[in-house]
């Protein structure tokens, strides 16, 4: 029995048709992928089954019953339940309080807190949630944090769940650990609707998948009959490539070198201790580790955008320790920055003007003091154009634009700037395999530019595929270096464990 | 595209407010027992009726054009300046002793105390700016409590130094003075001033600042977001206190104005004249933009000036004035536009279906 019909949504928003007549038929018991490129209209079905849009057209049926969904709590009523990508949870409050809040337990007057509790932990042993009633949201990982939302739709009486991109924020660990839980989930009646673009996932947990792009139903499959590659086209509309194409590095003169660098995090921890690294001309250097283990910290430093406590930086053999961030940038660093929106980007600025964040002081886009908007456009049309970043027009808010054209922007204002050093921090974190592809293009292109490359993201098999050597992270130092086309994803997962064998790759 | 439609709505949204803030005011005097349709013809007439009174409303919009761009620039750098008041006493200080203690030509001692008033009111501004971008310490506490120490300060000076223990000081001399008579007369002897002409170049001033400088450009993006311009290489403390000084700086100049232009003399005062806190009002009105702001506070002085007409003319109390003022703000703080405009989309989409 199918336990959510939607037929013929139709919903558009000024300028765009987010939905085109979609069709989604989800039966009951299933774990059911709604899959589709960043902007395809996913979140917009969703939000629609969820009632924060109404249709323009169509009809949605839930159990057999056509019904007009007019909110949230209408929603709720029919059973049905949402997951956010971004987590709508009070910090200082405990798991509990957070899964009762706006639906408190009350008995005689007062917040029935230990019958809550019970409940809570309740709901949580029978899934496999393992989650602790009485932890305080500030106090627990982000997974946990999402296994908390999880809870809150079980205890409100959901049936059917909706995960939006629930993989995105999560270490790969902590993608296995979902995994299982989805899959208990369906071991007790539930119905899951899990919005994804990884492929992979789809194949390990789901039962069928209906693909949509650009705002058009292309096809519902059972995901047994599929492989990735066929996914992947439907999703596109062409042909992917998953391999990432490139010859032997050709490494010259060392571009970047660090020396017994320590750096502490925001509350004075260290969490960086005594690093050395080198990273020379014409080749990639990839950092791969679990989450936590001062990646970021170290990628900051470099940047001049965290204070450095000991050790040494160099670039092209002068030093930049503790420099001003303009004065690195301007040195011939490029950095695309692990959040593109609290770093990367001014939302509310324009695409054109977010194109020139760091060179609006210089000639030809300024003149003195004054600003020569003539060429910043002409430049920001194109980088938009040479980069395919999908935008209106420049003058649109980068706020408007999806993730991966805003990703695009950043890329293409980094690389144009031609850096010696290109710093990438998780470049295709939440895009789908088109903007992957693309930019994993623009780095190995970098690379053959003769320029120095530096790229660390939580994905192993990014870091994998796109390096020529990798240097494994743990607690704060280089714990083994690698050759990616010899090692095993073993010998890599030991190290960043922090194992202690590791082969040695040949400077 | 967006963008216009944007500016369109903050714009509409303005508009609308205004006009439900009157209804409010005309509910209030129809349940007092006035008509209200005559009340506000006799409040514009008023403002409008003769050459006098236009310059006397050009009069009163001036410093409120100044304060409302003090508040509005402070605020798109992410900054609210609640201290416009006390920079406007420091400014009107800054220029009562300029005038009182230096003994300068014409002009160019009206031009230096005019200076003066917007650097005391930039430099009061500074300190805020300084603890917020060094110890983040919040600027709405230390502004608050900077209104207190300047009023206090201004009194303590009048009495002990710019005065023998008298409550205000003497006259300006006219070597001081921004009246110009041949302004005056045009204006059948209204106390219209050169402030208005200090106010709309500081208009100018601030949206050339803002969108054609590349300090305006470190400016504005440090307003939307602080990591981002970090990461950019632009340092986020010194927008912080430039913000604030040049938000001063116009809060000075208003208070500059005001004192060498229309009240001639610094007397010690009870309690704020509220200029400044009017300034909030405009901006807000006036959505932080140059010319919504002008705008906003031609609006607001027209209803300052003429509502205290309307009291002699129709015997309809000033506060109701104040009241429509309170009304406004509530209503494009609610975004009352946009609230009515999602009600009707929703019911629309009900009939629909």
């Amino acid at each position: 029995m199918n336990i959510v019909e939607m037929k013929g949504i139709t919903k558009s928003f000024p300028g765009i048709v987010a939905n085109d007549r979609i069709h989604l038929e989800v039966k009951e018991g299933e774990i059911h992928a709604l899959l589709g490129e960043n902007g395809a209209g996913k979140s917009t079905l969703m939000n629609i089954l969820f009632g924060l849009y109404q249709p323009d057209e169509g009809e949605i049926w839930i159990k057999g019953k056509q019904v007009q969904i007019t909110g949230p709590n209408m929603a709720g009523e029919l059973g049905i339940g949402m997951v956010h990508q971004h987590f709508m949870l009070v910090e200082p409050f405990t798991v509990t309080e957070n899964i009762i809040l706006g639906n408190e337990p009350v008995k005689g007057g007062w917040i029935d807190r230990d019958g809550a509790e019970r409940e809570v932990r309740e709901i949580s042993d029978r899934y496999g949630l393992r989650v602790d009633p009485r932890a305080r949201i500030q106090d627990i990982s982000v997974g946990m944090q999402q296994r908390v939302e999880i809870l809150k739709m079980l205890y409100r009486g959901a049936d059917i769940l909706i995960f939006d991109e629930p993989t995105a924020v999560l270490s790969p660990q902590e993608i296995q650990e979902l995994m299982g839980i989805m899959n208990n989930l369906v071991e007790e009646g539930k119905t899951i609707i899990f919005i994804t673009h990884k492929l992979k996932e789809i194949m390990q947990v789901c039962d069928t998948v209906t693909v949509i792009r650009r705002g058009k139903f292309i096809d519902r499959v059972k995901v047994e009959e599929m492989d990735e590659n066929r996914l992947a086209s439907m999703m596109v509309g062409r042909e992917v490539s998953f391999a990432v194409e490139k010859e032997a590095a050709k490494p010259k003169e060392t571009v970047l070198s660090i020396e017994g660098l320590h750096v502490t995090d925001s509350r004075g921890v260290g969490v960086v201790n005594g690093l050395d690294l080198e990273v020379r001309a014409g080749e990639i250097v990839g950092i791969a580790g679990v989450d936590g283990n001062g990646q970021t910290e170290l990628l900051e430093a470099i940047a001049g955008l965290r204070k450095v406590q000991k050790g040494k930086i160099q670039l092209n053999n002068s030093e930049i320790t503790n420099q001003r961030p303009r004065e690195i940038t301007e040195r011939g660093v490029g950095h695309i920055p692990e959040d593109r929106h609290r770093r990367g980007l001014v939302l509310d600025f324009t695409i054109g003007e977010n194109m020139v964040l760091q060179t609006y002081y210089q000639s030809p886009f300024a003149r003195g003091i004054h600003l020569q908007y003539d060429q910043i456009h002409q430049y920001a049309e194109r980088l938009v154009k040479e980069f395919d970043v999908r935008t209106p027009d420049i003058h649109t808010p980068a706020r408007a634009l999806s993730g991966g054209n805003q990703q695009k922007g950043i890329i293409a204002r980094e690389m144009d700037r031609n850096p010696d050093l290109l710093i990438a921090a998780q470049p295709t974190r939440g895009l789908d395999v088109g903007a992957i592809e693309f930019i994993h293009k623009r780095l190995v292109e970098q690379r053959d530019k003769g320029k120095a490359v530096l790229l660390m993201s939580l994905e192993l098999d990014e870091v994998m595929k796109l390096s020529d050597r990798v240097a494994v992270i743990y607690e704060g130092k280089i714990a083994g270096w690698v050759n990616p086309q010899t090692t095993t994803q073993e010998e890599v997962g030991l190290l960043m464990a922090g194992g202690s064998t590791g082969t040695e790759v040949k400077h | 595209m967006q963008l216009i439609q944007r500016k369109q709505s903050t714009f509409l949204t303005s508009l609308v407010s205004v006009l439900l803030g009157m209804l409010v005011g005309a509910v209030m005097m129809l349940v007092a027992g006035y008509d209200p349709i005559q009340a506000y013809a006799a409040l514009l007439s008023s403002a409008f009726l003769m050459p006098y009174d236009i310059g006397e409303t050009i009069r009163t919009i001036s410093p409120l054009i100044l304060t409302g761009l003090a508040v509005g620039l402070a605020y798109r750098t992410g900054l609210f300046n609640i201290g416009v008041e006390g920079q406007f006493i420091i400014g009107q200080l800054a220029a009562t002793i300029i005038a009182l203690k230096l003994d300068l030509p014409p002009v160019i001692h009206a031009v230096v105390a005019v200076i003066a008033g917007a650097i005391g009111g930039a430099l009061w501004a500074f300190l805020p700016g300084l603890l917020k971008a060094t110890r983040g310490v919040h600027e709405v506490i230390v502004t608050i409590m900077m209104n207190f120490i300047a009023l206090y300060l201004s009194n303590v000076l009048v009495r002990n130094w710019l005065s023998a223990g008298a409550d205000s000081t003497e006259k300006i001399p006219s070597s001081a003075s921004l009246r110009w008579d041949s302004l005056s007369s045009l204006f059948g002897g209204a106390r219209i001033h050169m402030g208005i002409f200090i106010a709309l170049a500081s208009a100018l001033f601030m949206y050339y600042l803002l969108w054609r400088t590349t300090s305006g450009f470190e400016l504005r993006a440090v307003g939307f977001n602080p990591d981002a311009s970090e990461y950019a290489g632009m340092s986020v403390k010194r927008s912080l206190i430039l913000s604030m000084m040049i938000s001063g700086s116009f809060a000075g100049l208003a208070g500059a104005s005001e004192l060498l232009g229309t009240s001639g003399y610094l007397a010690i005062q009870g309690a704020h004249t509220g200029i400044g806190f009017d300034g909030i009002a405009v901006a807000l009105l006036g959505a932080n933009t140059p010319g919504g702001i002008l705008l906003a506070a031609s609006l607001f002085g027209i209803l300052t000036y003429g509502g205290s007409n309307m009291q002699f003319v129709e015997g309809v109390p000033f506060e109701v004035v104040r009241v429509v003022f309170a009304a406004i703000i509530l209503f494009v703080a609610a975004n009352i536009v946009r609230w009515g405009t999602q009600k009707f989309r929703k019911k629309a989409v009900k009939e629909h279906a």
